[in-house]
């Protein structure tokens, strides 16, 4: 089977690999790499399990293929905390009891960085459309929306 | 399962290695990775091209030039396209329309293609490297179509003359049970002069609601003088069956939305 390289920065970290030519992302990152943040739930772009932000843009990891992700900047939740400290995000979630599987967590916590470093400070309607692409089946959402909201303020706080 | 991925720099190249069997054209990835996600094992090698000109959107003169590999996320975000985005934002979510393509959608099975239905609607043309066609002459052959689609060209429609209308059952976003677009000019007294009307999912692809149009011509888009309109609307249509919604659903509630889009 033909073994293809690719090199990118993952959580600002340089990584090369060799994967199977038509390998995903997804694959790359976790079965390789080691990264399992992001989760496989559909491998079919409907539940958002696997986002990850390339190039400062939110993507599904298991429809991008690896290869084309040559020189890209990738980040995955695995790379948010900073020396043990968590990302207000990842603090936000668990204060306000937003993740109770964690299967979707990782993917949206990547759905809501993105919103939040284009928007500091978002309306609920906001948030909304921002984790629209990302299914939780455990919390009904609505804790998620206000994990979102306090580490918006967190944030704002901090910045203030 | 491995599959080859070959990359070009220009459409010409790789128009050629797409003849090959086996082979598809990798736009966003949205449907060519799901599939083989899924194990259709039907593709085995894919092509993609990393020309930047597929990636442009030109607006000048009221005509607006969308390059095949622009994004859902481009439009929606485009200042000169703010009568597009409501199309646009309807695809998938934010990741979704980060990678979906103008070109790919236009391949987009039902109950897929929302965007492609607003194409239908504006009259858009398709281009690819051997000529330009029509998109209703596009949609009606694209099974067996085997030319890079490069761009897509339409004349700029004013906001208030282009209505876009997604249904789904899930809240902010589904699923379509269906799309509606619709492009009409309105004379002075609000009587309509043109009409120009898309569904999505009431075919395998989208069509055009033929006779509505031609009911809508001259009436008023009060709930009274579209009723007629509304009623031809199940002309020729064949709804999709999917776990979202039935044909015969599909088919009855056609109307009430075409109703809700087209009353002011």
């Amino acid at each position: 089977m033909a073994k293809v390289p690719v090199q990118f920065t993952l959580n600002g970290s340089e990584k090369a690999e060799f994967v199977e030519s038509g390998a995903t992302l997804l694959h790359a990152l976790r079965d390789k790499i080691g990264d399992t943040s992001p989760k496989g739930g559909c491998h079919q772009g409907t539940c958002g399990a696997c986002s990850v932000i390339i190039d400062g843009e939110l993507r599904l990891s298991c429809l991008t293929l690896a290869e084309t992700c040559g020189g890209a900047d990738i980040k995955t939740t695995a790379g948010l905390a900073e020396g043990g400290v968590l990302h207000p995000l990842q603090r936000a979630f668990l204060d306000a009891f937003a993740t109770q599987c964690g299967f979707c967590t990782p993917g949206m916590i990547m759905a809501a960085k993105v919103l939040l470093d284009r928007t500091p400070n978002p309306s609920r309607e906001d948030v909304v459309e921002a984790l629209s692409g990302n299914i939780c089946r455990c919390t009904g959402y609505e804790p998620i929306i206000q994990a979102v909201l306090i580490a918006a303020r967190a944030n704002s706080q901090n910045a203030a | 399962m491995s599959l080859a991925l070959q990359t070009f720099s220009s459409v010409k190249d790789a128009n050629a290695a797409l003849q090959a069997a086996g082979t598809r054209y990798l736009g966003g990835g949205t449907l060519v990775v799901r599939a083989t996600n899924e194990g259709d094992v039907s593709v085995s090698s894919l092509i993609r091209v990393n020309d930047p000109g597929l990636s442009q959107i030109a607006v000048s003169g009221g005509k607006v030039r969308l390059g095949a590999s622009v994004t859902m996320a481009a439009i929606a975000r485009h200042p000169e396209l703010a009568a597009l985005a409501p199309a646009a934002r309807a695809v998938g979510g934010p990741a979704i329309r980060n990678m979906a393509t103008v070109g790919g959608n236009l391949f987009a099975p039902a109950p897929y293609g929302d965007f492609a239905a607003a194409l239908l609607a504006l009259d858009a043309t398709v281009v690819a490297e051997d000529g330009e066609l029509p998109v209703e002459t596009f949609l009606a052959d694209r099974d067996t179509n085997r030319a890079i689609v490069t761009a897509v060209g339409f004349s700029l429609p004013k906001a208030e003359g282009f209505r876009f209308l997604k249904v789904s059952r899930v809240k902010p976003k589904g699923v379509s049970v269906l799309s509606i677009a619709a492009l009409l000019e309105l004379a002075s007294d609000g009587t309509v002069t043109s009409a120009r009307i898309a569904l999505g999912c009431m075919a395998d692809r989208p069509i055009r609601a033929l006779a509505t149009e031609k009911a809508l011509l001259g009436c008023k888009l009060t709930p009274q003088e579209i009723a007629p309109a509304l009623a031809a609307s199940s002309e020729g249509i064949a709804p999709i069956t999917d776990p979202i919604a039935s044909a015969w659903y599909r088919a009855e509630v056609l109307p009430v939305h075409l109703g809700r889009l087209l009353s002011n």
